[in-house]
């Protein structure tokens, strides 16, 4: 135990502060983020991740988001277990077809107001998959998209910029 | 008895069973032979294979005019066959390998769902890939179904799948998935329990089929490379690797020294990665998140450096065919050594933590028990393999450029529970860092591309590599101008989801998420 309390002291803070030069841009975001999750949503705001067809790259930087150097969470964006839970949907993949009423029931589930962000080049555009036979493409061919945040698959920072972007969207149902 | 006296005894005894085999070479560049055999031998093959400890590796078919190839890849002492027979179009039946190699179980169903090639004796012959999305009757990989197939506006779900059933007092199912609860990738699973306890547990994959191997057909080489990173995001360099390996077979090129250092490097670089993701992963299933901290930090620290190094944090589109596309520097030199010391540092501190912590020790030892038995009898792959004393690793037992230049210790438990597969990966970290420093000592000026000569029509290649979650293999056909015209990428997971169904049998149902982290299968690698 007390190995571990030495090790967690001697780690210090990971998380990324505005005063770190190189990554200052990420504390910009995070702040204006949490500005507007504060006035929109009374400081929080829950995201259901679905994995609709992605071949994983995109979820391993979904889930740097969680890491102690981005530590999305200190910013009130925090993600659920269960669409109902949820003010947005994160989608990444291209849709595959065996994944279509999957993530159709998934929006249903939504409460409304809610977003759906695309995330990755496939849930953009199909990237690399395209429509198929198996595959559906991009995700605003199944359902509504609000946004999407493109890349291969998109880097941390991409993914915050992403939700700044989503975020000072008009919305007529705001 | 040296390794390749396995198949010159093989053949003979084979020959006196009237079992008639022509061997060939696959290409000039590959050491693996292939076997054609008639149809009708098709299951004594495997029967006779079994016999003399064969693993069964890997199965695909092909579409040729008005036959269908199909193949099994089998292995024994890092010498690999590639079985081959053909049967006409109008009746596609072959006797099965199935009911001889449970590992053939899905494979078969796979290849049954994408040709429609009945196999004769299978012991179950549901549907495993197909859902909704095309009928009964239409089979994907034919060369007369078009890639835009002919789906309904909305793919219906897929409820009536005939899952295992039990019946009894108390005995009752929970249906998981496709939509899990975490940052995952979808699939089903279908519990039968009595209480907290497991009684069964039956994977119901193949929700993120994307049609790879239809979509590969037709592609130029750095386009099939493209798509083979993109199988399993997690194994991108693994996977380009095999795909590029196959295809330089068929073009009979040999890429360069120091391209293949620099493979050798990004799939260190990338086992290690994926290893710490999943060893803080394991400990946050059971809730000990200071390790999942400390674990996610070292792995950001890792990728960041590979954005340095390579521009990619993933390190996808490095690996080309004849080569590589990004050469090391001076200072990334510098940069892959810092990054070793400080690793092996940071570990030193972190690993006695780990190892005296009573929580751990009492949520990770025995639970999710595989038992070598098992194992072997599932031909279990990579880590999972490992840790349940299948010591078996492409890297040393058929060892491909550059591991052919170097040494390093296979890791090896024998207790085959999660505790091992995590105590594995710690252990492969660690030659993961010798290797890679060995490398980058081996490093000497050369070019990192070989001119690339256009494969001739019909040309094969089998690319055999070990992933970061074990053995890959990847065949690749071309047709004339330079085209793909067959591509089947077998990720470990194929092999290992079905370890998974086994290991958790008698644990409780909470304890499922760790057992599948502890194995942490491809579900898009499975599916493909």
């Amino acid at each position: 135990m007390l190995k571990l309390l030495l090790k967690t002291l001697k780690t210090g803070i990971a998380t990324e502060r505005c005063k770190t030069p190189k990554d200052n841009e990420l504390e910009t975001l995070g702040i204006e983020i949490k500005r507007y999750i504060d006035k929109k949503f009374s400081g929080s705001i829950a995201i259901r991740q679905v994995d609709a067809g992605s071949c994983n790259g995109c979820e391993l930087e979904i889930h740097a988001l969680n890491n102690p150097y981005y530590d999305i969470e200190r910013f009130g964006i925090h993600f659920v277990a269960s669409p109902r839970h949820a003010d947005v949907l994160l989608v990444t993949g291209p849709v595959s077809r065996h994944m279509q009423t999957a993530l159709l029931r998934t929006y249903e589930s939504t409460p409304d107001p809610k977003w759906v962000i695309a995330v990755g080049d496939c849930a953009t555009c199909g990237g690399e998959f395209g429509v198929s036979y198996a595959s559906c493409g991009a995700v605003s061919n199944v359902i509504p998209v609000d946004m999407t945040i493109a890349g291969c698959p998109p880097t941390p920072i991409a993914l915050m910029k992403g939700l700044l972007g989503l975020i000072n969207l008009p919305k007529g149902n705001v | 008895m040296s390794s390749s006296n396995w198949t010159l005894a093989f053949l003979s005894q084979l020959n006196n069973t009237s079992l008639s085999i022509v061997t060939s070479p696959i290409n000039q560049k590959s050491s693996s032979e292939k076997w054609q055999i008639n149809s009708s031998h098709w299951h004594e093959f495997s029967r006779l294979a079994i016999e003399q400890q064969l693993r069964w590796v890997s199965g695909w078919a092909e579409h040729k005019d008005a036959q269908f190839i199909v193949n099994a890849c089998f292995e024994k002492a890092g010498i690999y066959i590639l079985l081959r027979t053909q049967i006409s179009v109008d009746n596609p039946e072959l006797p099965s390998q199935a009911s001889v190699y449970p590992a053939a179980n899905r494979s078969e169903r796979h290849t049954q769902d994408m040709f429609g090639i009945r196999f004769i004796g299978h012991t179950d012959n549901r549907r495993w890939t197909r859902h909704q999305a095309w009928d009964k009757y239409s089979y994907p990989l034919r060369k007369d179904f078009s890639v835009d197939g002919e789906p309904e506006a909305i793919t219906p779900a897929d409820k009536d799948y005939p899952f295992i059933k039990a019946q009894g007092a108390g005995v009752y199912e929970i249906p998981v998935g496709p939509v899990h609860a975490g940052i995952i990738e979808p699939g089903h699973f279908r519990f039968l329990a009595v209480g907290e306890l497991i009684l069964n547990l039956e994977e119901r994959l193949g929700y993120v089929h994307k049609g790879i191997e239809k979509i590969a057909e037709g592609r130029s080489p750095e386009s099939l490379a493209r798509l083979a990173g993109r199988i399993s995001g997690d194994t991108t360099v693994g996977h380009t690797w095999a795909a590029c390996m196959a295809m330089e077979q068929a073009a009979t090129i040999e890429i360069p020294l120091r391209a293949a250092l620099i493979r050798g490097v990004l799939a260190e670089r990338e086992r290690i990665a994926n290893h710490l993701g999943d060893m803080g992963a394991i400990c946050n299933d059971v809730a000990f998140v200071f390790a999942q901290m400390q674990f996610t930090r070292l792995r950001e620290d890792w990728l960041r450096s590979n954005v340095l190094v390579f521009g990619h944090r993933l390190l996808m589109d490095i690996i080309v065919p004849g080569g590589v596309k990004i050469d090391l520097s001076a200072d990334s030199v510098t940069v892959i050594k810092k990054d070793i010391t400080r690793l092996k540092k940071e570990l030193s501190e972190i690993m006695p933590i780990i190892d005296l912590n009573s929580s751990l020790e009492d949520r990770l030892y025995t639970a999710g028990y595989l038992s070598p038995e098992i194992a072997a009898a599932f031909g279990t792959l990579g880590y999972v393999g490992r840790a349940s004393d299948q010591d078996y690793d492409v890297r040393r037992d058929a060892a491909y450029f550059p591991y052919d230049q170097v040494e390093f210790k296979v890791a090896l438990e024998n207790q085959g529970d999660i505790a091992s597969r995590f105590w594995v990966r710690y252990k492969e970290i660690q030659s993961s860092l010798k290797l890679i420093d060995q490398f980058i000592n081996q490093l000497s000026d050369g070019d990192i591309l070989t001119e690339w000569q256009v494969p001739q029509q019909d040309s094969e290649g089998l690319g055999i590599v070990e992933g970061w979650r074990g053995e890959i293999t990847s065949f690749v056909r071309f047709d004339t101008d330079n085209k793909i015209a067959r591509f089947y990428p077998r990720d470990p997971s194929i092999i290992n989801w079905p370890a998974l169904e086994k290991l958790t049998l008698n644990n409780i149902v909470p304890d499922f998420p760790v057992c599948n982290k502890s194995v942490n299968g491809s579900y898009s690698g499975n599916d493909l």
